[in-house]
């Protein structure tokens, strides 16, 4: 229970700060991606402030044995920088290019119900979906 | 098959945005020992079987309540859509097949990835930024 809380109050948090940084409007993203002269450098300062939070907050962490309500940390154990991180980055900031909506933005904008909004949040689970079916059912083939 | 509505830059709102974000991201590691990587909790819903499937409901639901709530007690906040319908369907395929694929999108490489100092998520946060800039680039000078 208290797990779920703490996920459900980290959730809140992250869509709150979503929203009232304007990450939610692609209009916003669009003109953070747009180096013209009408360029919006908002974004960058939303990374630079979650960052600067949480580069000192994972430095404090690592001194910690375990979690507050689970055994342990997981973080990824991936070191090889391989084709499938750089082709799938190149697909996402193409997509990100074309709507100005990553994941986190996607969720919480389509729950205006907008349908163009819910369409995009649609098709991202269904990419998601593709990726998953296409490549773990192969590598579970290959493994057999 | 793209709008173009202006936005003004505002730095404050963007750091206010982005400590909560930081903060959400520490938070969720600290109690429960999870990297808030939003396309990867996703995924999780809709792909597998229900191990692990609790809490990323749990963090999905707080993620779609925070929209309700703004508009219940704060107000109206700006979703204005700048692409058309059938690009917004293509964009969507490629934001979850890309983010899948390269293992995360702007919050578990752009934020939590940077701040563990991860070469991968350096080298994805790069390169998602380039091919975003130069899709924006093709789209409205070309």
């Amino acid at each position: 229970m208290k797990t779920l809380l703490a996920a459900l109050f980290c959730g809140f948090l992250f869509g709150f700060g979503l929203i009232i940084s304007g990450m939610t409007n692609p209009a916003r993203v669009l003109n953070f991606l747009d180096w013209s002269a009408r360029w919006d450098p908002t974004l960058a300062f939303v990374m630079g402030g979650a960052i600067a939070v949480a580069l000192p907050g994972f430095h404090w962490l690592r001194k910690r044995e375990k979690p507050l309500y689970s055994s342990h940390f997981e973080l990824p154990a991936k070191r090889k920088i391989d084709a499938k991180l750089v082709f799938g980055a190149g697909l996402f900031g193409i997509g990100w290019g074309i709507a100005g909506l990553c994941p986190g933005p996607a969720v919480v904008a389509a729950a205006t119900l907008d349908s163009d909004l819910l369409l995009f949040f649609a098709a991202m689970v269904s990419g998601m979906v593709a990726q998953h079916w296409f490549f773990n059912q192969k590598l579970n083939k290959n493994a057999r | 098959m793209m709008n173009w509505t202006v936005t003004t830059f505002d730095p404050w709102a963007g750091l206010a945005g982005g400590v909560f974000i930081g903060t959400a991201v520490v938070l969720l590691l600290f109690s429960i020992g999870k990297i808030a990587g939003i396309s990867g909790i996703v995924a999780g819903i809709f792909n597998q079987k229900s191990i692990e499937l609790h809490w990323r409901l749990a963090f999905l639901a707080g993620l779609i309540l925070s929209p309700i709530l703004y508009r219940a007690f704060i107000g109206e906040f700006a979703v204005i859509v700048q692409t058309e319908t059938l690009w917004m369907v293509i964009a969507g395929l490629l934001v979850g097949f890309g983010t899948r694929l390269g293992s995360g999108c702007t919050s578990g490489h752009g934020v939590a990835g940077l701040a563990r100092l991860s070469p991968r998520s350096l080298v994805a946060t790069l390169i998602f930024m380039v091919t975003a800039v130069a899709t924006v680039s093709v789209i409205r000078y070309l």
